[in-house]
């Protein structure tokens, strides 16, 4: 009888020996996660409808956030494309007809010539006392239709001088802009914008073409650049689209309209003399443009008696807009952790009934082997499944919904690289977060207990 | 001593109920050696299960020391214990206690992915089980396809995976018919055959009979401990 001992006795170093290996091969774990992983799946894939709808709120938080941040983000760029086309180092000043005067006209005082505005004057005054101001961009607007025969749009004339574009950022699609030659001549050109062109040339090319405003006419030597839709609220718009502006030399515009504008109303005239209504101050560099617009506020406030003019910085706007977006981001980023915080909510709460359902077969995992932390592991890689799977949902659909809106609204939508990746891990964080309390309640029960479960 | 499997030193557990405090078993000694099969019989209330839990490292003893082929788990952390039940016990439950998502294979599986197995040798070993217990033509299948009697036959070819130093059994036949109960208790007299020590948990005369050693136990202590063959 003493040949069974002996084997026994042997078997017992073996058993020593092979638990030994197996805590060594338990460090190496990758191959065992990838087994828990796909364990995970499975178990939630036997409850498909359940898992899904558990993930919902996830899938819901993270596609809204990236959508909204998408159709936010492409909004806020156009705004501030608009405004970097006024030129960031631009000061513009433009001429506005005092509230008062406009209400002592309305009252039918209509013998005298309104005189308002900005005048030469104050560009030479800007020129001369402001350093660190390269040109002053003087424009003289007047509202008039442009005909080709018997084609009409109604346009803003703009008499300005030879280097508008190059200061204002527009630049000429086809022909030429009119030179300093042109201005001095006070040739009789015109380059029109590209908005106009379908309206006024529908087949052949305007190039080379006249157009008459009034009792003159103008040859097109040039076509501006199109800019796209202008939002109602754009601070270029003063007379309709930026698209409807027609460009003449200066000095070709003071000839033919002269200072005073007459208007027909019904029943009376009106008339105004304006000297300049718009002029562009050009900063040198970015970090003088708050300065000289104070100075440049300064000067204008000295001189003129009335608000008969208004100054806008793009700078200032583009501040202002950047600003408005970070709210705008702050606020959706508040309602993103709120969805996510609702969806983990959602996911431990099944994850708990789950631990539940399951205690049974928990008392068994233990009773076969399994330590606290390989139940918490397991347990822990179903959430993170669920709101991992959750998350890559709402990345696909949130970077699916934009282009759909961008394609049916024709809204311009921008799809940042860093809102699905933050998206994605924060709602796989968010798997981890809520899946510790279900997982350590999985795991810190009596296997005893668990196993008399029903 | 080192002979024996199992050595139980006046071992006490009670248990706390609220107010109540329950002496599930007191003093209770006796020793395994390599070979026994062992049938522990008793009525309800007697302490039996208490006795199967503390020999499967599921509880630990309120007093007293339990020495597990020469290692005393009486004290161990949890995680300890959760490798001795892994690695040298093998558990079959009345109830089979089959994971049900998981195959024949896999759940045969079990003790050895707990054990840091490649998923090769798993399924290797897993299979050679399978086929020992004669289920070799239902390898895939769920639990739940299966007969009581194959799915305890599944329970012992998991509780063998591991070549465990002891299987305890808690009432194996319980829920089987006496068809499948005699097949299953076949299995358990072959193992014994084969060197396997095994503690059985059961209500049955007839099942005892089976076992060479029978212990009796009443209120907590052993009553009786019998030897039927030498």
């Amino acid at each position: 009888m003493s040949d069974p001992h002996n084997i026994q006795a042997d078997r017992e170093t073996t058993f020593l020996l092979a638990a030994e290996t197996a805590h060594r091969v338990r460090e190496i774990s990758v191959g065992r996660l990838i087994r828990t992983v796909r364990l995970g799946m499975r178990s939630l894939w036997l409850h498909r409808l359940r898992s899904l709808l558990t993930v919902l709120g996830i899938v819901f938080g993270v596609c809204s956030v990236i959508a909204m941040l998408a159709i936010g983000e492409g909004a806020s760029y156009e705004a501030q494309e608009q405004i970097k086309n006024l030129g960031s180092q631009n000061i513009i000043l433009r001429s506005i007809k005092p509230p008062e005067e406009q209400k002592a006209m309305d009252r039918g005082n209509q013998s005298f010539i309104l005189q308002y505005g900005i005048t030469y004057n104050d560009a030479q005054r800007i020129q001369a006392t402001i350093p660190g101001v390269t040109v002053v961009l003087p424009a003289r607007n007047v509202r008039e239709y442009v005909w080709n025969i018997s084609r009409s749009v109604d346009c803003e004339v703009v008499g300005t001088v030879p280097w508008y574009p190059e200061m204002r950022n527009h630049r000429v699609a086809t022909g030429r802009f009119f030179t300093k030659a042109d201005m001095d001549a006070r040739a009789p050109v015109c380059v029109i914008g590209a908005e106009m062109v379908p309206i006024l040339f529908p087949i052949e090319s305007p190039v080379g073409k006249d157009v008459r405003v009034g009792s003159y006419y103008y040859r097109v030597i040039g076509v501006m650049e199109g800019r796209g839709r202008i939002g109602s609220g754009s601070p270029d718009s003063s007379g309709g689209a930026e698209g409807h502006r027609m460009f003449i030399p200066i000095e070709t515009a003071r000839a033919n309209y002269g200072e005073v504008l007459m208007r027909r109303r019904t029943g009376s005239m009106e008339a105004e003399r304006v000297q300049l209504h718009e002029a562009t101050v050009k900063v040198h560099s970015l970090e003088q443009v708050q300065d000289v617009s104070e100075a440049v506020r300064e000067i204008m406030r000295r001189n003129h008696k009335k608000m008969d003019y208004e100054i806008i910085v793009p700078l200032e706007l583009l501040k202002r807009a950047e600003r408005t977006k970070q709210i705008f981001n702050i606020v959706l980023g508040s309602i993103a952790a709120i969805s996510l915080l609702v969806g983990g909510i959602g996911i431990m709460n099944i994850m708990l009934a789950s631990v539940t359902e399951r205690t049974r077969e928990i008392g068994i995992r233990r009773a076969l082997g399994a330590r606290r932390q390989d139940i918490i592991a397991q347990f822990l890689v179903e959430t993170v499944l669920l709101s991992g799977t959750g998350g890559l949902i709402g990345v696909l659909l949130g970077v699916l919904i934009p282009f759909i809106v961008s394609h049916t609204a024709g809204m311009k939508t921008i799809v940042t690289l860093w809102s699905p990746l933050l998206a994605f891990t924060i709602s796989a964080l968010v798997g981890v977060v809520f899946g510790i309390y279900p997982a350590m309640r999985a795991a810190s029960m009596d296997p005893v207990e668990a196993l008399r479960h029903e | 001593m080192s002979g024996s499997i199992v050595t139980f030193s006046n071992v006490s557990k009670t248990y706390h109920i609220g107010t109540v405090t329950v002496n599930a078993l007191r003093g209770v000694s006796f020793t395994v050696a390599p070979g026994d099969y062992i049938s522990i019989m008793g009525p309800s209330g007697c302490g039996k299960s208490t006795l199967l839990n503390l020999l499967g490292c599921l509880d630990r003893p309120s007093s007293g020391s339990y020495l597990l082929g020469g290692q005393d788990v009486s004290t161990m952390e949890d995680d300890a214990l959760s490798a001795i039940r892994g690695a040298r016990l093998g558990f079959v439950f009345q109830s089979y206690n089959l994971i049900q998502q998981l195959t024949v294979t896999e759940n045969i599986e079990v003790p050895l992915y707990y054990q840091g197995w490649s998923e090769a040798e798993c399924r290797a070993k897993a299979r050679e089980l399978a086929a020992r217990v004669g289920l070799e033509n239902r390898l895939d299948h769920k639990p739940f396809e299966l007969s009581g009697g194959q799915q305890q036959r599944v329970a012992i070819a998991r509780a063998l995976v591991n070549d465990p130093l002891l299987i305890l059994a808690d009432e194996p036949t319980g829920n089987l018919d006496s068809i499948s109960g005699a097949d299953i208790l076949r299995i358990f007299d072959d193992l014994n055959k084969q060197g396997k020590t095994i503690i059985m948990v059961t209500h049955d005369d007839d099942v005892s009979s089976r076992a060479g050693r029978a212990i009796r136990l009443r209120d907590g202590q052993i009553e009786s401990d019998v030897r039927h063959r030498s």
